[in-house]
């Protein structure tokens, strides 16, 4: 635990650094395109995401934001026919090839759903459940790491009382807070975000928002989304997809404010989608 | 449409001279609740009325016999003219070693079987595979029995040359493989029923297809498996064709499983296919064999009810 804490703190400091220079590409993306079968889904993106940025990806229904982040941590392989060409270079690596250990890749690229997902066990093992598949064994140490990791997803004064109880006891945005905290154990390097917010009332959107915020002094974070204000709120970079493409991506005040395509702006002025 | 048309028919008149018509008959409607009420009733008082000729019966028996006796008692020798014991511990042995061979037979393969249905196999093996399941379920068994008799035996017979022809061992295997589609196709359904985004939940942390499917899918279908293990262990303890054909006709109260033996089953067989005279103890002791029975499938029912309750998972 001392390890990986010094470590982290370490590329803590790296990552300061590194905001005051130029910032590192946590991916970047080259002519991906993705078919399911037939059906040609992403066609010839190329985006490059920066660390410890908000980048959020907005579209209407259908127009692949989904499928792109699914294929960020490949979560996409398990739709049945999905083919891909291209190139993701994660810190330098294609994970696209076949090579690359999906488990690996997903140890360091958490992802949070658009449904709450807790498994059926109680709020502790929720958490500890990452951190013990990757071996942690220590009762002391899984004991901190629940108690970091709920607290980092603010939730811990909500549920500290009762951790043993079952996570589905907990409301709609209790559960996906602790979604993002059972993300938060293995301390990934990224988090992808698959509308975190549509199954939660306004209340709890504007918790987990509020979260996003905190966490991307840490993390890196992809948020893909239906809601046009939430991007502008909480994000740093915008990408807006139309039918598999990509047709603008800046940061997140120009775009909102001077969009440069015909197309983004009828977008985000509600002219359609 | 053209406007024209509506002259022409109107479907709310249409609704309205069928309503009319309706009124006027007789309301089948109401009769139905009725109907299917008294189809529910029949079931339920046959159900009560087999249970009541049982208890009936056993208490004439036990008349005759004392319960203490019955249920204490190490040796069953019912047909014995001087000296009659009825001890019901060596047929609920001979029933046990068998139940608990097939456990040991269905629980794992069915348990696999079900984990690689659910988890691992493609679209098209599990289309291919579940159906000859089904079949495999609905095989008579009688036809098991034999298949125990001419061919299990005989090979085991090779393995372990002191087996006798009519033993515990080989019934035990063959009513394993016959509960074993039932352990496999109810915990494949159980654990199917875990919802897809639970296991992407899992995945999304870098679990393998394994850890997700140890440490996340088997608890949360615990309830459901535990029920269908219950469930095909009680259709084992009830089997019947599988241990008369292969499993011999000697009470015996030994754990040796390469004996000949009796189950409470196979005991009831004997004596309604012998000639048992009615009225007599003997006549009478299945009765009690058969409450015993009854007694012991009820137990695992509850008990099947009672986990899949405690262990409910919510999801």
């Amino acid at each position: 635990m001392n390890v990986t804490l010094l470590r982290s703190q370490s590329e803590q400091d790296e990552k300061t650094q590194m905001t005051h220079m130029e910032k590192e590409f946590v991916y970047k993306t080259t002519d991906l395109n993705l078919w399911y079968g037939s059906t040609h889904a992403l066609k010839n993106v190329n985006l490059d995401l920066y660390e410890n940025e908000v980048t959020a990806i907005i579209g209407p229904s259908g127009c692949g934001k989904s499928t792109y982040i699914k294929t960020l941590n490949r979560m996409i392989e398990m739709v049945p026919g999905v083919k891909t060409s291209g190139e993701i270079q994660y810190r330098g690596r294609n994970i696209l090839d076949k090579s690359y250990g999906v488990e690996d890749l997903r140890t360091q690229v958490g992802m949070v759903f658009q449904k709450p997902n807790p498994f059926p066990k109680s709020i502790y093992e929720n958490i500890a459940y990452g951190p013990k598949i990757h071996g942690i064994k220590n009762k002391k140490v899984l004991d901190e790491i629940v108690e970091k990791s709920l607290r980092g997803a603010a939730i811990w004064d909500e549920v500290k009382d009762r951790l043993k109880e079952n996570a589905y006891g907990l409301s709609g945005g209790q559960q996906q807070r602790l979604c993002i905290a059972r993300c938060l154990a293995i301390e990934p390097d990224v988090i992808l975000m698959d509308e975190p917010t549509s199954a939660l009332d306004p209340i709890s959107t504007l918790k987990v928002e509020e979260l996003i915020q905190e966490l991307k002094k840490d993390f890196s974070i992809i948020i893909v989304t239906h809601n046009m204000q939430q991007a502008a709120r909480i994000s740093d970079r915008t990408a807006f997809f139309l039918s598999g493409e990509v047709v603008e991506y800046r940061d997140t005040t120009t775009i909102f404010s001077n969009p440069t395509d015909k197309r983004t702006e009828d977008y985000i002025s509600g002219r359609f989608g | 449409m053209p406007r024209g048309n509506q002259k022409e028919y109107s479907v709310q008149q249409m609704i309205t001279e069928k309503r009319l018509k309706k009124k006027n008959h007789f309301n089948f409607e109401k009769l139905i609740p009725g109907l299917l009420l008294l189809t529910a009733v029949l079931s339920v008082l046959t159900t009560i009325g087999i249970v009541f000729t049982l208890i009936f019966e056993t208490f004439i028996f036990f008349d005759r016999v004392s319960i203490i006796e019955f249920f204490t008692n190490k040796k069953w020798y019912p047909f014995s003219a001087t000296d009659a014991s009825f001890g019901i511990m060596p047929l609920v042995v001979g029933t046990l070693k068998v139940t608990g061979i097939a456990a040991v037979v269905a629980v794992p393969i069915g348990l696999a079987t079900a984990i690689y249905l659910s988890e691992y196999a493609s679209e098209k093996a599990r289309r291919i595979i579940k159906p000859i399941l089904e079949v495999l379920a609905g095989i008579p068994t009688i036809v098991y029995g034999f298949f125990a008799l001419t061919f299990v035996t005989p090979i085991l017979k090779q393995l372990i040359p002191s087996l006798e022809t009519f033993n515990a061992l080989s019934p035990g295997i063959v009513v394993g493989i016959m509960i074993t589609p039932m352990v496999a196709s109810l915990s494949e359904d159980a654990m199917s029923s875990v919802p897809r985004s639970i296991r992407e939940g899992a995945f999304a942390l870098g679990a393998t297809k394994l850890e997700t499917t140890i440490k996340v899918i088997l608890p949360a279908a615990v309830s459901g498996i535990t029920a269908s293990v219950v469930l095909a262990l009680s259709r084992a303890i009830g089997e019947t064709m599988i241990v008369s054909v292969a499993g011999g006709s000697t009470p015996n109260a030994s754990f040796d499983v390469t004996s000949s033996i009796q189950t409470m089953t196979a005991y009831i067989v004997q004596v309604s296919t012998g000639d048992a005279g009615y009225q007599t103890t003997i006549y009478y002791s299945i009765y009690a064999v058969g409450m015993t029975l009854f007694l012991f499938t009820l137990f695992m029912n509850l008990f099947a009810q009672f986990i899949t309750r405690k262990f409910k998972e919510e999801y």
